[in-house]
């Protein structure tokens, strides 16, 4: 039985945890600089693995799209098809698992780690709400990192087009932007996946923050809790991209 | 400071026990960790509670600082009844109690400075260089001035447990709770400790609650001592007094024996929660 | 919270950057800001079958862009489409009996406008509707007139 009801009963908990993280939002000036710091620190920390990724991805799906195209004599169509797969799955998909990995991993870690360290203890006891004080910038930081570094995947994958497709198979770089321009959808693509970003920073760091502050206050528990992080915020970024794709479109 | 509250003055007669402890159970599932226990914490006084790990030493700081409701019995601090005051109160509450955890138990994240100062931010609307005076003359007072850009990190053990000894004493409490606080330091970090804890009791007033395995070193300190061994006091009176106890519960502690009537063998499900102490 | 001045400014770096980013991929790789000019007026015509053409999709005279599809609705009673363009005001003498089609671009392309401009006096105003239109061409409809080289007057 026990084995049915864990698991649902940790969601309705990760739940509650996600409303009394909300209520706890002031939008006062230390607050604000607590988000911006963790913003640093989850964000931009992640920045250079996103980028050098988004890069190659860009390039090998131009290889692909070329290789394949050329077929039907229509390689002048890649930028259109790099840009939709970008736009509105490969973007916001691999950045989210990447940022799951980099990211997800160390809060899960340092919260933990401030557990079995007593630091979340010490917090109640100066009266100090520990969700307040050290989760919710943590979430918060993730929800406006995830659609940034997305935004950044993007464009160096786009550039990695660029590259690979203008550079080195010559294709005519007037065609490639005309397509972009005329076949990528604002509102659809752009803003679809921006959406989809959004929702998978916040799934993400919602899992970050809960599994390290439910984690075991030892090292194995944590240890645990970290892999169970990337585990379940993979998983559920993927299932909720099936679900939000089929919404969208 | 401010910080002494308006239930003090209610409670100005001096004789009165600060702490009062009346038949105090607690259990976790069926497990009954602290059976009816009962002590008078006098104003002023530094306490030990001590015992063999598992004994319910840490629980008993836990159900003074609220952080863990009693089953039966009752805790009065200030004449305050903790186990039933709300969530707010007990806030409130908190701000008159220093806690040094295990380990100092410092933000990891923060400065020295920022450790010392977020109690005071949290608690209080001081301006900027009230809250700087404030830190700096508390880190001096522990003989660390000059280290408050620091990170914990870069701190032997014994200054990260003083810094931590400063942030819990930085809003002038009226109780310090210590859960083993000489733990894991050289000799002559013990003994600063020890002479810090001696010297804040006697010029701020406090009362200090002290968890500790070290015996000499308690005997250098406290003025009272409670053994706590199968969740009951197993003894209690002046070091001097407990050093020369026929009792042999209190014997058996103070001298470190094997033999005697806290039992060698493991004993489930009697120590099962030995863990938590 | 007085944390270094570093950690503010590199937070700031890669705000400011992923903003950028986020800009650049909106004006550069969507059809974002491709809008034909800020000055517009509305035409109208009707077609029989609009085919997959989509809102936004472009309007063109001899392969140039001058306006856009601004939506497309069913009229209730005689089942035709309806499809209102927006035209860029610099294309204003534009005669009114131009004819309308709906054409693709290449053969897997994408549905767009095309306007084949007439010889009337008389230019179009916003408002108009254009008459001469021809519908989209569907596959299945141009296979089964080969195949059973039966005319149907759906098209004009």
């Amino acid at each position: 039985m026990e084995r049915f009801t864990g698991p649902i009963s940790q969601a309705g908990q990760c739940v509650l945890f996600l409303f009394r993280m909300l209520a706890g939002v002031r939008f006062s000036g230390s607050q604000v600089l607590t988000v911006l710091q963790q913003t640093y620190l989850i964000g931009a920390r992640s920045l250079v693995i996103i980028m050098i990724c988004g890069f190659f991805v860009g390039m090998v799906l131009s290889l692909q799209a070329i290789n394949a195209l050329e077929q039907f004599g229509a390689s002048d169509q890649v930028s259109l098809l790099v840009g939709k797969s970008l736009f509105r799955e490969l973007g916001p998909v691999l950045t989210a698992l990447l940022f799951a990995g980099r990211a997800g991993t160390s809060i899960t870690a340092e919260i933990g780690l401030m557990k079995a360290t007593n630091q979340i203890e010490a917090m109640e006891l100066m009266a100090i709400d520990p969700i307040q004080r050290i989760a919710l910038p943590r979430f918060a930081a993730g929800v406006i990192s995830v659609p940034l570094l997305t935004a950044l995947f993007n464009a160096l994958a786009i550039l990695g087009s660029v590259v690979f497709s203008i550079g080195v198979m010559d294709l005519d770089a007037g065609i490639f932007w005309s397509k972009l321009q005329t076949g990528i959808y604002f509102e659809q693509d752009f803003l679809g996946g921006l959406w989809k970003s959004v929702v998978f920073g916040g799934t993400i760091s919602l899992i970050a923050v809960y599994f390290g502050y439910s984690a075991k206050p030892t090292g194995s528990g944590v240890g645990t809790a970290t892999t169970n992080t990337v585990v379940l915020s993979s998983v559920l970024v993927l299932i909720f991209d099936f679900i939000m794709t089929s919404f969208l479109t | 400071m401010a910080m002494m509250n308006d239930s003090m003055t209610d409670n100005l007669d001096s004789e009165a026990p600060i702490i009062r402890i009346r038949d105090l159970v607690f259990r976790r599932g069926r497990k009954t960790i602290l059976d009816g226990i009962s002590m008078d914490i006098h104003r002023g006084s530094i306490v030990a509670f001590m015992g063999p790990s598992g004994a319910g030493k840490t629980t008993i700081l836990r159900l003074i600082s609220g952080q863990l409701r009693p089953d039966e019995g009752s805790v009065e601090v200030n004449g305050q009844l903790i186990s039933s005051m709300s969530d707010r109160e007990l806030q409130h509450f908190r701000r008159n109690i220093g806690v040094l955890l295990q380990d100092g138990a410092l933000f990891t994240d923060l400065t020295v400075f920022e450790n010392i100062a977020t109690p005071v931010r949290e608690h209080t609307d001081l301006p900027e260089p009230l809250i700087r005076r404030l830190v700096m003359s508390k880190l001096s007072a522990v003989g660390l001035g000059g280290i408050e850009e620091r990170m914990p990190h870069e701190l032997s053990g014994g200054m990260a447990r003083r810094v931590a000894f400063a942030r819990a004493v930085v809003l002038d409490p009226d109780i310090m709770l210590y859960d083993e606080p000489m733990t894991g330091l050289d000799p002559i970090a013990v003994s600063t400790i020890r002479t810090l804890m001696r010297e804040t009791n006697k010029a701020l007033g406090l009362t200090s609650l002290i968890v500790t395995h070290n015996v000499t070193q308690m005997q250098l300190l406290v003025d009272y001592c409670y053994i706590i061994a199968s969740a009951k006091v197993a003894g209690e009176g002046r070091p001097a007094d407990l050093n020369v106890s026929t009792d042999p519960g209190v014997d058996q502690f103070m001298n470190g024996k094997v033999e005697g009537p806290i039992p060698f063998h493991y004993q489930p499900p009697t120590s099962r929660w030995g863990l938590l102490d | 919270m007085r944390a270094n001045y570093k950690v503010e400014f590199a937070s700031g770096v890669f705000l400011l950057l992923g903003i950028a980013a986020l800009v650049w991929l909106a004006t550069r790789a969507t059809d974002y800001g491709q809008e034909i000019g800020k000055e517009t007026y509305n035409i109208s015509a009707r077609f029989i079958n609009v085919g997959d053409l989509r809102d936004r999709a472009p309007v063109k005279i001899g392969g140039v862009t001058v306006g856009m599809v601004e939506s497309i609705t069913l009229d209730p009673v005689t089942f035709e489409a309806v499809v209102h363009m927006s035209v860029a005001s610099r294309f204003d003498e534009i005669p009114s009996d131009t004819g309308a089609s709906v054409l693709t671009s290449g053969v897997l392309g994408d549905r767009y406008i095309g306007l084949e401009p007439g010889g009337a006096p008389d230019m179009l105003v916003d408002g108009d509707e254009l008459f001469i239109t021809q519908s989209a061409l569907v596959l299945e409809q141009i296979i089964g007139k080969y195949l059973f080289n039966t005319g149907s007057d759906k098209e004009e």
